[in-house]
């Protein structure tokens, strides 16, 4: 496809743009959330996984009589009893068949807390029970923590069917590089770690299986999973046909990307309750979240370095990514893929090379967190943007808007070929700087610096927030996709009942925290003019669903606009067919206003949305022949905006085309004798295109920033040298609290989108996207005076300290 | 392992309740499976997080932590009892009006550490909230709309009870 026609954004919207409050909130306020713990089926029994201690050894065998013997175990499944119950989890890495993911390892474990044996039971205290009699005979292998020693000649190999610790390597080059570099007056060179955090919602993932071994259908509860339209893969992995799954999606207690795609729980679930014949529920507990989950984030070094003229024009941006996956490959190596598309972030950089070495080590697999590596793209790319302008003794704020992409080059294209769809990035940064008060601060911090002896420091960031991805991210690694681009649909079903009273149907997973049913109900009371606290919404299971992806990459509220613009149109149509034989009159001279349809200029002959409605419902007779009774319609809304990549990779293509951008400040102060960072002023100003609900967007700016807050200064999962995991409880892995995270203060500028309807661009990734460079650069200038870079996220009191030290401080 | 049961009566919302239960049991799960009373959520099970705040006698517990046992002749107060029928707890309309939720899931411990606190200082600031939430752990909010709701919960709860001083006169 090539880019769609550009929509002019003329409506006077009534509801888009509203702060309503949102039509999930009152079922969660009175404690009837319905989330999966909350569940049960009858004779359901429970699931506790026994979990392996070690980083890295073979299991010589496995002794289940004991906890056979148990009150209340029913049966007890190992890895090598699962070789047979389940096939492969999905993996969209290069080779699955070279390093093998299954539900529970069944020769060797390579990670601690990778499961070996399930203990289903008729409780779970009795399957915790089970858990402590299970006799596992495990002979340690030697360990592998480090991914740069994982590259090296000699080292334990996490998968012996690999033949090496690389997943996945390849370098793109985009642009001419070697002479963007020659153009330079220098070059800015750095190494950086992004160390590995994770969502960790306070619900942790969990489902309920009904497998129905006289009909052969497999039905399943979960909290919930994305990508809908790809649960022939969950399907594969138990061993069932793909049309007899049924997952009903039950909303969830937070996601961040940890529910995006949370196949395992579901797997564990249903291979239990295929091999019990009964209902099975596995609910991780918060070590299962924290040590055997899907979804710790990116653990990433970079070396790299920034090409720039001396009036800090940036020429040129090559990099070399090592990637440390832990012990599986989940998603490939998509979470680099989602960087390149915006790998320049705001700036006018016309020569990228990018280098990948995708590891495998003897830790957690990554999955899905907030952001999906783009999170720490901007990061590193604002890292190096503030040390040219450093090294230029330039002021931060010059730098960026002399590189920023100009208001009327939009559309535009990046080198790697995704395009940003509109954007205007310096009234955003205005705005963020007068909201912050920057000059007070910059002399606040002289002030304080000389008569008080404090240090307190200025970050500034500009940064990318791409939005509503196709799948090619995933696939343009590969010389050969063998597929066409994705269309990464969206559905809805709206029904006009024959009182007027509107049913919209979703179809991807429900509800995890962002306001879907939200979304969809001011979306179509913009459309039909009434109140959306009328619009009642559901979920349908993917049994009887149309085509849907779900959230994820800040897609959902974009697409279901697009799902819902189409049903809601199919639906007027019919209606104006309706209201055209009501009135005697043609369509044509038929207009809707104000919840009816009415002669042109006319309210005096008119019919109410529930005039029509009873008529298409009880009367069709008294309507001509080809009008079918119902008022009813669905509509699949497909990618709008995607393109190939070229065969030589040089262009990958539109992927990732709704651009949009934010400015965050902050100002902390550190404490040089403990390493303790507080922030003294926090702002954050996005632009996320046409807001729907101004204030649930700024929930989302505000919550993605306490997590870009936990990632930079206290969440890390720590595995030691022996692959010893110390991160097993918040206890160590530290989640922010109420006294952790600053007020906010949120700002908004909005650039339609011209691809989208009424100009919406995704917004629920940001936060966590922005904060982290801002950190970064605000504890840099607070320590300025000795000459410290912080290189390594989290940058934790202790890691604080060590710089100080190794300055002299 | 399973002992033998022992016989606990209680009152949760005004209601009284006897059950046999394995001395083992925490308070939550008799709530959440005994009861039937799912509103108060499990986070951690390690008196972290805070999701299963309830009140005990009226003071905040965490139900994870507490025995089934403990609680014997107890009056506990969950989310459920917070509403009076149809009608929204001053607490629950301040968190729906300000958007103090996004996936409502710590929202239960929440609003009993909330209606505590109100209980204890009706006129609180920012400042107190925030160090009086600090134990109950929110991933989704960053707390600055938790906080906004706990405030506006304080004006509703303060301009009712002016209300009905003030009632009798008019």
């Amino acid at each position: 496809m090539t880019a769609p026609a550009e929509r002019q954004h003329t409506k006077v919207t009534n509801w888009v743009g509203k702060s309503i409050r949102r039509v999930e909130d009152p079922k969660f306020l009175r404690g009837k959330g319905g989330y999966i713990g909350d569940r049960s089926l009858p004779g359901m029994l429970h699931v506790a996984l026994v979990k392996s201690p070690y980083a890295h050894s073979r299991i010589v065998s496995i002794d289940t009589s004991e906890a056979l013997k148990v009150p209340g175990v029913v049966a007890v499944i190992t890895g090598q009893d699962a070789l047979s119950l389940a096939d492969p989890l999905p993996d969209f890495g290069p080779d699955p068949s070279k390093h093998t993911w299954r539900l529970l390892a069944a020769e060797k474990v390579r990670y601690v807390g990778e499961g070996v044996a399930a203990v289903v039971a008729q409780t779970r205290y009795a399957a915790e029970d089970g858990v402590a009699e299970v006799l596992v005979d495990y002979e340690p292998l030697d360990v592998l923590v480090d991914p740069e020693e994982a590259l090296k000649p000699g080292a334990p190999l996490v998968h012996e069917a690999l033949g090496s610790n690389i997943a996945y390597e390849r370098t793109f080059t985009f642009g001419d590089v070697d002479a963007a570099f020659a153009e330079a007056d220098l070059v800015v060179e750095d190494r950086l770690h992004w160390g590995r955090s994770g969502s960790q919602p306070i619900e942790p993932v969990g489902a309920i299986a009904d497998y129905d071994d006289a009909t052969g259908q497999m039905t399943i509860y979960e909290n919930s999973l994305s990508f809908t339209s790809y649960l022939f893969m969950l399907a594969g992995t138990l061993k069932i046909p793909s049309h007899k799954l049924d997952l009903h999606p039950v909303p969830a207690g937070g996601s961040f990307g940890s529910k995006l795609w949370a196949v395992k729980p579901a797997a564990i679930a249903g291979m239990c309750s295929k091999a019990v014949g009964r209902p099975v529920m596995y609910m991780e507990d918060r070590h299962d979240a924290l040590a055997n989950n899907d979804h710790q984030g990116s653990d990433r070094i970079y070396y790299v370095t920034l090409g720039l003229k001396k009036d800090g024009t940036i020429t040129a941006l090559k990099l070399h990514s090592i990637e440390d996956y832990g012990a599986y490959i989940q998603f490939g190596v998509g979470h680099h893929g989602n960087a390149l598309a915006q790998v320049v972030g705001p700036y006018r950089i016309k020569a990228v090379q990018y280098g990948l070495q995708a590891v495998f080590t003897n830790k957690n697999q990554q999955g899905a967190y907030r952001g999906f590596g783009s999170e720490v793209n901007n990061w590193m790319l604002e890292r190096m943007v503030d040390l040219a302008a450093r090294t230029l003794e330039m002021d931060p704020r010059d730098i960026r808007r002399m590189n920023f992409i100009r208001p009327d080059e939009f559309p535009y294209f990046i080198p790697t070929g995704n395009v940003y769809d509109s954007g205007d990035y310096e009234p955003v940064l205005d705005k963020a700087l007068e909201m912050a008060r920057w000059d007070y601060w910059q002399a606040e911090k002289i002030r304080l610096r000389e008569q008080e002896g404090r240090h307190i420091g200025l970050g500034l960031v500009t940064c990318q927030e791409r939005s509503v991805f196709s799948a090619t991210e995933f696939w343009f690694w590969f010389d050969e996709p063998g597929a066409p681009v994705t269309s990464m649909p969206e559905s809805v079903t709206i029904d006009v009942d024959a009182l007027g009273n509107i049913t919209a149907t979703l179809y991807s997973c429900a509800f995890w925290g962002n306001s879907p049913e939200t979304m969809a109900a001011q979306l179509i009371a913009e459309e039909f003019d009434v109140d959306p606290h009328s619009v009642n919404v559901v979920y349908a299971g993917t049994g009887q669903g149309l085509p849907a992806t779900g959230p994820g990459g800040s897609r959902f509220t974009v697409m279901i606009a697009g799902a819902v613009e189409g049903a809601v149109s199919k639906i007027k149509k019919k209606a104006f067919a309706i209201a055209s034989h009501l009135l005697e009159a043609a369509v044509d001279d038929l207009e809707w206003a104000d919840g009816g349809i009415q002669v042109k200029g006319s309210a005096d002959a008119r019919k109410t949305l529930g005039d029509i409605a009873i008529t298409a419902h009880l009367f069709k007779h008294s309507l001509p022949e080809e009008i079918e009774s119902g008022l009813e319609a669905s509509h699949v809304f497909d990618h709008p905006y995607t393109t190939m990549p070229s065969a030589d990779r040089k262009d990958l293509g539109v992927f990732y085309p709704f651009m949009g951008h934010a400015c965050h400040i902050c100002v902390v102060e550190v404490d040089v004798d403990t390493g303790k960072v507080s922030f003294l002023d926090y702002v954050a100003v996005h632009d996320a295109g046409t807001m729907v609900n101004p204030r649930s967007l700024e929930g989302h700016m505000i919550g993605g920033t306490a997590q870009g807050i936990g990632s930079s200064l206290l969440e890390e999962f720590v595995y030691d040298e022996n692959g010893d995991f110390q991160s097993g409880s918040f206890l160590n892995y530290l989640l922010p609290t109420s006294m952790d995270v600053p007020t906010i203060k949120c700002g908004h500028y909005e650039t339609p989108s011209p691809y989208t309807p009424y100009g919406i661009k995704g917004g629920g990734e940001g936060g966590r996207m922005m904060a982290p460079g801002a950190i970064f650069a605000a504890i840099d200038d607070a320590l300025e005076p000795f000459g410290v870079r912080v290189r390594h996220l989290p940058a934790t009191p202790e890691r604080i300290v060590e710089a100080l030290e190794q300055a002299g401080h | 392992m399973s002992q033998p049961s022992v016989r606990v009566s209680l009152t949760v919302n005004g209601v009284g309740y006897e059950r046999d239960v394995d001395p083992r049991t925490a308070l939550v799960d008799l709530l959440r499976d005994g009861l039937g009373l799912t509103g108060t959520h499990i986070g951690c099970e390690q008196g972290v997080c805070g999701a299963c705040t309830v009140l005990v006698d009226g003071t905040s517990v965490l139900s994870c932590l507490m025995l089934a046992v403990q609680a014997d002749g107890c009056e506990v107060a969950t989310v459920e009892g917070l509403a009076s029928g149809p009608e929204l707890h001053p607490l629950q309309e301040a968190f729906w009006e300000k958007q103090g939720l996004q996936c409502g899931f710590c929202t239960p411990g929440m609003l009993m550490r909330a209606k505590e606190i109100l209980a204890s200082d009706p006129a609180p600031t920012a400042e107190s909230v925030r160090e009086a939430i600090a134990g109950n752990l929110c991933r989704c909010t960053g707390y600055q709309f938790i906080v906004e709701s706990v405030l506006d919960a304080a004006d509703r709860m303060a301009g009712s009870a002016s209300e009905s001083t003030t009632a009798p006169k008019s």
